[in-house]
């Protein structure tokens, strides 16, 4: 299938979005003295540890204590720092919810929530770790902006935007190894959807890894004469609405696809944005009310219907409702 | 800073309870009984101890600056705050009624100057001091950081997570005090939920710890103010036990968890009134 691909959006690496969020964290900490960071035991993973090694002074190992380094983060605003945070998702958002709401989002502080390990595809270690419900707990705060990129290169190309972005930030990325297929010079823009490929009959609305599974079901949908376009939205808050709804008036139906339950999700987020200014069909994919389980990501997307085999099938039936 | 003579000090305690009462008569809401027992310590800390400006910036930079983690108190630090010259006294008037900047728990989003961060979800203020404890550090800001907690707020696990985290990372200009009035909304912390002591506690979490053991005198406060100022920048936090009477200044007030959280009515508030002299004007 691969052989059809778009050619732009080929690959021929593959990397954790996580290692694409520690060297953009590198480059920025390197850029901007005010940026320190801090971890919640997970350095390694989080992929923290090139810049604690580098700003040994910027960097705040805060142990398993979220909450507290939530507080810490909001507190080192007041004084000009620009604190990113680094935990796993689930510990990011439900573990730290209402820290995160009173004395980041309310108080309107300017802190960089970067949570690793979101969604099924942080695999085998199981539903425990597995969130699909951080999307819509963060899109839901007043003041919060949300980022979900796809790949190594847009993930690191985010890390260094948000920190010239004023407010808090919540930036999704994972684990798995994941085909770079995104161009290494991106400009990074919050809030501005990119048209990755251009199409006619349906719009694919997709973030974080499931941008990749939306490009391979557009090479899907090409062989079998149908023309879909592609919309990579990284940002999920603040939605590009005038983008969105201009794809759809032109293709007439859309399918969303992302790594998180629907409850909440970006589909969420368009269906309102469709019911509200333009009604079309609209599919969704993601998980749907389900916790997950173990497993390897290929065969977690596969069994929750979130890969490109099961966007098709969705292109199909969007369209059929046309 | 201008410094005030004890007696100068304790007239503004005065004003600052009447103003208290009023508020919280006046919406028919908000916390008067810890407000009543911290007015000392609010007092001497914008009046005495703060190296602070009331022509207010978020980054406090070269100031000291003051976080209150027990948000509900708000009534004591809106007086104080009003008092000392961050905005009118007259807009005291507004607590807790819509389109205020004086919010039922203290706020950013409304832009009243003197508050950092908002709070009244327990347990949150000190992690919150520690942040721009650090921030200081990393600025070479020779300000001091103070933070307030409730006692019954020590029933919160974020707050032993900050206290495990302050010693670890040698914060040494930091000032916290917990209000000791032993009283919680649903009666006496020894019942609800015992906090033993707080002291053997908080050394074991590695903090220099005094004991401020009459909190509702003045002279006394500022010594425990000034006692601990002098233990920072030796690797440690310090921690102020401020030992105090909940409802203080107002005799069918005192020593009670009852007045927690309700408001005078309005014969109530002419016996406080009269108990309470008005020494800078009533707003």
């Amino acid at each position: 299938m691969e052989k059809t691909l778009d050619t732009k959006y080929t690959y021929t690496e593959k990397k954790d979005t996580r290692s694409g969020f520690g060297d953009g964290f590198l480059e920025v900490g390197r850029k901007n003295p005010n940026v320190v960071g801090l971890c919640a035991d997970l350095i390694g993973s989080l992929k923290m540890g090139a810049f604690q090694k580098e700003f040994p002074d910027r960097f705040f190992q805060i142990g398993i204590a979220e909450a507290n380094m939530m507080g810490i983060a909001a507190g080192l605003t007041i004084g000009g720092k620009i604190p990113f945070t680094g935990t796993f998702a689930n510990f990011s958002t439900g573990r730290v919810y209402d820290q995160i709401r009173q004395s980041i989002a309310y108080s309107d502080k300017n802190v960089k929530i970067c949570a690793s390990h979101a969604g099924l595809t942080l695999g085998e270690d199981g539903a425990t770790h597995q969130i699909l419900e951080d999307v819509g707990m963060m899109k839901m705060l007043p003041h919060m902006t949300v980022i979900n990129p796809c790949d190594y290169n847009q993930t690191k190309a985010a890390t260094i935007a948000i920190a010239d972005h004023e407010g808090p930030v919540y930036l999704r990325f994972g684990r798995p190894s994941w085909p770079i297929f995104t161009p290494v010079d991106q400009k990074f823009e919050i809030g501005k959807a990119w048209k990755m490929i251009e199409g006619t009959d349906v719009s694919i609305f997709a973030t974080g890894h499931l941008v990749w599974e939306a490009v391979v079901a557009e090479a899907m949908l090409r062989e079998e004469g149908i023309s879909a376009e592609v919309i990579n939205i990284h940002t999920i808050k603040p939605l590009d609405t005038e983008a969105i709804l201009a794809s759809v008036a032109k293709t007439g139906c859309a399918v969303s696809a992302e790594e998180h339950q629907l409850n909440g999700g970006l589909g969420d987020s368009i269906a309102q944005t469709l019911s509200r200014n333009q009604p079309a069909p609209l599919e969704m994919i993601g998980v749907d009310d389900s916790f997950g389980e173990s497993g390897t990501p290929t065969d977690l997307l596969e069994k929750y219907g979130l890969n490109a085999e099961n966007i098709v099938k969705a292109v199909k039936k969007a369209i059929a409702r046309k | 800073m201008e410094k005030h003579s004890i007696a100068h000090l304790e007239d503004i305690c005065s004003q600052v309870r009447r103003d208290i009462v009023r508020m919280v008569h006046g919406v028919q809401s908000g916390h008067p009984g810890a407000s009543l027992g911290c007015t000392e310590f609010f007092v001497s800390l914008y009046f005495h101890q703060l190296n602070h400006n009331s022509d207010f910036n978020m980054d406090g930079t070269g100031e000291d600056i003051f976080f209150l983690s027990n948000g509900h108190i708000s009534p004591v630090w809106y007086s104080v705050l009003a008092r000392s010259g961050y905005f009118d006294p007259k807009e005291l008037t507004t607590f807790r009624k819509i389109n205020s900047r004086i919010q039922g728990h203290p706020a950013t989003e409304e832009n009243l100057p003197g508050i950092r961060i908002a709070s009244g979800s327990l347990g949150q203020g000190l992690s919150v001091a520690i942040g721009a404890a650090l921030a200081k550090r990393l600025n070479n800001d020779k300000g001091t950081v103070y933070a307030l907690m409730g006692d019954g707020e020590q029933q919160e696990g974020q707050v032993w997570e900050a206290a495990m985290a302050a010693p670890h990372h040698k914060v040494d200009n930091l000032i916290a005090t917990i209000d000791v009035n032993r009283q919680q909304i649903d009666g006496p912390t020894d019942l609800i939920m015992n906090l033993l002591d707080l002291k053997a506690k908080w050394e074991a979490f590695g903090w220099e710890v005094i004991e401020t053991k009459k909190g509702n005198n003045i002279t006394d406060v500022i010594a425990g103010l000034e006692k601990a100022k002098s233990l920072l920048g030796k690797g440690k936090p310090v921690l102020n036990l401020l030992h105090t009477e909940m409802g203080y200044g107002i005799d069918f007030m005192v020593g009670t968890h009852k007045w927690h959280g309700i408001a005078p009515s309005d014969e109530q508030l002419a016996t406080a009134l009269n108990q309470l002299e008005e020494t800078l004007g009533d707003y």
